[in-house]
């Protein structure tokens, strides 16, 4: 089975919540700035925890963070 | 570039400038040439026991100044811990080291069954273990640039 593409709109939550840093946001989720770059580059699918980690900081619920690319595909 | 990407680099070239330097040291201090086969099997050893200490303190070493030159040079202070995305790099990369050792390894074991020299058996030992930390670092390199 392929790997399923996670796709995630990080960079326009973080616009929204007051145009946070990614350093913010990573101290906030617990993880290097790194980190978050890859994941807004697309290069990491984050574990559950820190994807539900990221919904909290954002106040939102995990689907408005993250999605699967092309989904009819997998269906 | 970032930190993880350049950290690797820098280990990578110390491990090589370490691992050269003390080969050119120790074998224009002393020859194999001569040695009875006791004599080899000391020499190896001590050989081995001494070149991990040596490479532990240079790496030690290296590291600081690394993050010194880096924080210089950035003003962004070295991440104070590694995440879930480094812990899993680094265990991929510990596989793959794994991997590369176990092939020496055996290789090393295969030149005793051919009955050749002991020092061959240490040599491809020696290379086995140098080998496997390249593999693991170009692992690292390779995950961190790609992504995992």
């Amino acid at each position: 089975m392929g790997k399923l593409p996670i796709g995630n709109h990080i960079r326009k939550l973080r616009f929204n919540h007051d145009e946070m840093t990614q350093q913010q946001l990573a101290e906030k989720a617990g993880v290097t700035r790194q980190t978050i770059v890859a994941l807004e580059q697309g290069k990491y699918s984050p574990s559950l925890e820190l994807a539900f980690r990221i919904a909290l900081v954002f106040a939102s619920p995990l689907e408005e963070v993250f999605f699967i690319e092309n989904k009819e595909e997998f269906i | 570039m970032s930190y993880q990407e350049k950290k690797n680099i820098v280990s990578l070239t110390g491990t090589l400038l370490i691992f050269g330097l003390y080969c050119l040291y120790v074998f224009r201090k002393y020859s194999l040439d001569g040695l009875d086969s006791t004599d080899t099997l000391s020499f190896w050893g001590a050989f081995i026991l001494i070149l991990i200490p040596v490479s532990i303190v240079a790496k030690i070493v290296i590291t600081i100044v690394f993050n010194i030159v880096y924080r210089i040079t950035t003003k962004e202070a070295e991440p104070a811990f590694s995440d879930e995305r480094d812990k899993l790099i680094e265990l991929k990369s510990t596989k793959n080291s794994h991997y590369a050792f176990t092939l020496g390894f055996l290789l090393a074991m295969g030149s005793l069954v051919l009955e050749m020299p002991h020092s061959a058996m240490f040599i491809i030992l020696i290379s086995a273990g140098l080998l496997s930390e390249m593999v693991g670092v170009f692992t690292q390199l390779f995950l961190y640039r790609r992504g995992v």
